[in-house]
């Protein structure tokens, strides 16, 4: 770990602790104004005189320079020397957009001791200049309203604090499957402290049950027990089996972390497995290992490559446990392992991050009556089928059909069991039941090539690396693929043997075939218990039930709760090897926060007005990661999760709740400033651009040069969702025709999946007091845009302004009733 | 939103045909199949390619909406609606399959056996 370099990103810079910060905050607000030329590019239209000119008459303003390239040296150091000179407080840039030199300019005051929120800048060149290229006019008057807004906004900044969490190397993964494995001894190999979580008695997961594996062939277990022996022998790995997440609280850096150790009832520190309890137990219940197939005993150890490698009890259906007789283990057991008295332990752990592995189950096929799993015994389910096909397994490698124990001739799989089925409410494709099938299609071909193998399917997806070989492969030896979905199974109550009702969807031949053995190929669903951990973790669980990531391109192992990853499964069906590419994705993705040692806090973050706050506690169920707390009546935001979406505001009734940087106070001062130029007939549009995708679209229609409307004024806030209707209602009171709201399409927000919902609920709650002052509910606009759709977000926005045109502006008398 | 035979089939049955991915659960499950000129899931591809022969099929006429079809559709589509929709696309050009005037001694007939053919064969 020590190896491990800090990230240095331009906010490292920023938040060096070796630069100290000089606090020139006071009531004496002294701004800077610096308007910059950018070599022509924004000279060529804007009149940089004329706005400089105008900044410097603004109250508060003390100086107002143009320079030809102020992200220049010379340009920086000129600010520099100003901020000394004239002990400035305020600094606004009026530049290209802030997505480019921000963070520079940030940097500069950080430099200068000045607090680098204090930087306001007005984007002249993207959403100006650039713009508005034929209208040199429209575009000076614009940049002198955006500089206005700028200054009007920087007065009310405040000097935010920049807060640090020590991050340490102490990572939970939840779920001791291929995934689980995978991420801790990714992380344990890079010297983090790793606690493995395993519900079962054993670690192995899905994997250990499976023969083997497509599309090599491989022993599922020869090449699963090494990694779980190395789990086990790892010096930095403490794991936990047979046991549960019970709560977890906390945040980054500092999750606290209950856990449930269920009772073995025997020592495992005595327990030598030699297995003479076993022998002696009278208790024979369906081994889970093998799907039923075979039975075990109330002492037990899960299976022969089991890890740990001791018995347990099974406490539900011991005798003794149950009805306090027998005790017959205890009196075999040499090295006197068995413990009776055993009790569940509580176990707490800090951690500093979070591996959610907890991988699948399989669909419940009993649930589909035409297929008769559960009532007809020659009807069994895939994973079934992985055991019966096992040297080690209940029947020795013998595929036979249940009925009878006669070795099954003639075979049929049934494909899409539980998957791509929206009557039962699982549309999904599960992504391995194709490759599966054929694997053990051609077992059972390898093991007597005589055998009749037919495989009855929607599609086969064989899209991996060396998948279409495979399935080429089971084409050459003879097995029978048959296009259709099975639509029944009967059973003949004589030979009970199996009759498949099918519709051949290649010739369209209605047929009915006789087997012997029927394996229906059941999909994957998630874990149990998934909900309940989501509910623990507080993270989100998407439409199929599987956790959700924070993007599915970009981000595709993060989930919106820092700290905490998904991989594996329990994401959404996947075979192993992209199982294990997602496991040790995971696990860098946490390295890569653990070895930052401490992370900063964006300081733009909700905060409760005390004074307005009744605790009526509405934002505590909205806020979608769990942030804000109730502690004796009084609301708190922990600012450690808080991601700064603001999603909580407009719902507050009491106006209690805000965002630092984009106050509801900064935002309509922005408004004012921006509509305060307005001449009695003009028509002006107020635009709400969220920072992540249509402030970004904004930029990208710059530099397209897309020309579209200068009737509208845009302010940038984190989220639409940061809205108000208070704050939309003042830019209608304070002049302006129409409103636009941008955000990110559904699922592109990076603060939550909600996002829209939210603006959508404001949107509504405007409207209706729009309606109930008599203002046309038209002139607002909301509309998601992605970065990319510059020539929409044009579009949309002139045709805002000709709805606000054909209207006509707000009659005054209205303005005026509008009350907030 | 369609064109042809599939947007008549949406406006009769509120169905979009495009949904079907063939996997021929319908005609699997299909009591009548046997005796069926086309098999359901063919009459739906018919519709997806806009081949105005579907509406001379014996099919849509043998469907004795059973809705097997309909409860196990993977894709959640209707077929018996759909054929339903095929049906009244026939019966609106006045074309009728049984015309109860030719039928020999008509009175004999069960009267519900009677009801169900005008409802279902008759324009």
């Amino acid at each position: 770990m020590d190896k491990c370099k800090r990230k240095s990103n331009i906010y490292n810079v920023l938040y060096d602790a070796s630069l100290t910060v000089i606090d020139v905050q006071s009531d004496d607000v002294r701004i800077g104004v610096y308007v910059c030329h950018c070599g022509g590019n924004i000279s060529n239209v804007v009149d940089v005189e004329e706005v400089r000119k105008f900044a410097e008459k603004i109250p508060g303003v003390v100086i107002a320079r143009d320079h030809e390239h102020v992200c220049s040296e010379a340009g920086q150091k000129m600010i520099l020397d100003d901020i000394k000179k004239f002990k400035l407080n305020r600094v606004v840039i009026a530049a290209c957009s802030p997505k480019f030199h921000e963070p520079t300019f940030m940097k500069l005051l950080k430099e200068a001791g000045v607090n680098p929120y204090l930087l306001e800048m007005a984007n002249i060149r993207e959403q100006d200049s650039w713009v508005h290229a034929d209208n040199p006019k429209g575009a000076t008057e614009k940049a002198k309203d955006q500089v206005a807004m700028a200054i009007a906004k920087a007065k009310l900044n405040e000097a935010l604090e920049i807060k640090e969490i020590p991050i340490g190397n102490r990572v939970l993964v939840i779920g001791g499957g291929i995934a689980g494995i995978q991420a801790a001894l990714d992380l344990a190999d890079s010297g983090c402290e790793v606690y493995l979580v395993e519900r079962e008695p054993t670690i192995g997961g899905r994997m250990a049950q499976l023969s083997y594996t497509f599309p090599t062939d491989d022993c599922s277990l020869c090449i699963l027990s090494p990694k779980m022996a190395d789990v086990y022998n790892h010096p930095n790995i403490k794991l936990f089996t047979y046991s549960e997440i019970e709560n977890i609280e906390g945040y980054v850096g500092n999750y606290r972390v209950t856990i449930r150790v269920k009772p073995r009832y025997v020592d495992m520190d005595r327990c030598d497995a030699c297995g003479s309890c076993a022998e002696v137990c009278p208790v024979e219940v369906p081994d889970e290992f093998d799907w039923g197939l075979r039975m075990r005993k109330a002492i037990y150890v899960p299976h022969a490559m089991a890890v740990p490698y001791k018995y347990l009890i099974d406490g539900e259906h011991c005798l003794y446990l149950n009805e306090g007789e027998c005790w017959l283990c205890a009196l075999v057991c040499l090295p006197g392992a068995i413990n009776f008295k055993d009790t569940e332990k509580k176990v707490t752990i800090t951690v500093d991050a979070i591996i959610v592995a907890t991988g699948y189950d399989l669909f419940d096929a009993t649930t589909l009556e035409n297929y008769g799993y559960g009532k007809y015994a020659n009807v069994i389910i895939a994973p079934q089928l992985e055991r019966l096909v096992m040297p080690t397994g209940p029947t020795s490698g013998k595929v036979v059909r249940l009925s009878d124990g006669k070795i099954a001739k003639k075979i049929a799989f049934i494909q899409c069991v539980g998957s791509r089925d929206e009557q039962i409410n699982r549309i999904d494709c599960s992504r391995v039941c194709c490759m599966y099938a054929i694997k053990q299609a051609m077992i059972l071909k390898r093991q007597d090539i005589t055998r009749d193998v037919y495989i009855f399917y929607i599609d086969i997806r064989a899209f991996g690396k060396g998948f279409e070989e495979y399935y080429m492969r089971a084409q050459e030896m003879g097995i029978h693929f048959i296009r259709g979905k099975v639509a029944e199974i009967i059973e003949d109550p004589i030979t009970k043997n199996v009759i498949v009702r099918a519709e051949d969807t290649l010739t369209g031949k209605f047929i009915e075939m006789e087997f012997d053995l029927v394996v229906l190929s059941v999909g994957l669903v998630p874990s149990k218990g998934s909900e309940e951990l989501a509910k623990k973790l507080r993270i989100t669980v998407g439409p199929g039930g599987f956790f959700l990531e924070a993007h599915p391109k970009y981000r595709p192992v993060d989930t919106l709760r820092e700290g905490i990853f998904i991989c594996g499964c329990a994401q959404g069906p996947k075979d192993i090897a992209d199982t294990v590419a997602q496991a040790s994705a995971a696990a860098g993705r946490a390295l890569r926060l653990i070895s930052q040692r401490k992370i900063t806090l964006e300081p733009i973050k909700a905060f409760i007005k005390t004074d307005l706050c009744d605790g009526c506690g509405i934002c505590i169920e909205k806020c979608p990661l769990g942030a804000i707390l109730a502690e004796n009546n009084t609301v708190t935001i922990n600012e450690a999760i808080c991601n700064g979406c603001g999603s909580c505001i407009p719902y507050c009734p009491k106006n209690a709740i805000d965002l630092r940087h984009y106050t509801e106070e900064q935002l309509i001062a922005e408004i004012k400033a921006a509509l305060e130029s307005k001449k009695p007939n003009e028509i002006r549009v107020i635009a709400f651009f969220d920072d992540s995708c249509t402030y970004k679209a904004a930029d990208l229609a710059g530099t397209s040069r897309i020309q579209y409307t200068d009737k509208m004024r845009i302010i940038r806030v984190p989220s639409s969702s940061r809205l108000t209707p208070r704050i939309i209602l003042s830019a209608f009171r304070y002049g302006a025709d129409g409103v636009f709201i941008g955000d990110c399409l559904p699922g592109g927000s990076p603060y939550h999946p909600k996002v829209l919902d939210v603006i959508n609920d404001l949107i509504r709650k405007t409207r209706r007091m729009l309606r109930k002052y008599r203002i046309d509910t038209r002139r607002i606009r909301f509309d998601t845009i992605a970065v990319d759709t510059a020539e929409r977000l044009a579009k949309n926005l002139n045709e805002l302004v000709a709805i606000a045109e054909r209207l006509g502006p707000v009659k005054p008398e209205k303005r005026e009733k509008i009350k907030f | 939103m369609f064109k042809g035979l599939a947007a008549k089939v949406y406006e009769l049955s509120g169905e979009n045909v495009y949904l079907c991915y063939q996997c021929g659960m319908c005609s699997g499950s299909c009591p009548l199949v046997s005796v069926m000129d086309i098999p359901p899931n063919q009459v739906i591809r018919m519709i997806q390619l806009n081949m105005e022969e579907v509406l001379d099929s014996k099919t849509i006429w043998i469907c004795a909406s059973c809705y097997n079809c309909t409860i196990r559709c993977p894709r959640g589509l209707d077929p018996a609606k759909i054929i339903n929709a095929l049906r009244n696309i026939k019966m609106r050009k006045g074309i009728s399959v049984v015309n109860l005037r030719k039928i020999p001694k008509v009175e004999e007939y069960p009267q519900l056996a009677l009801v169900a053919a005008s409802r279902k064969l008759m324009g």
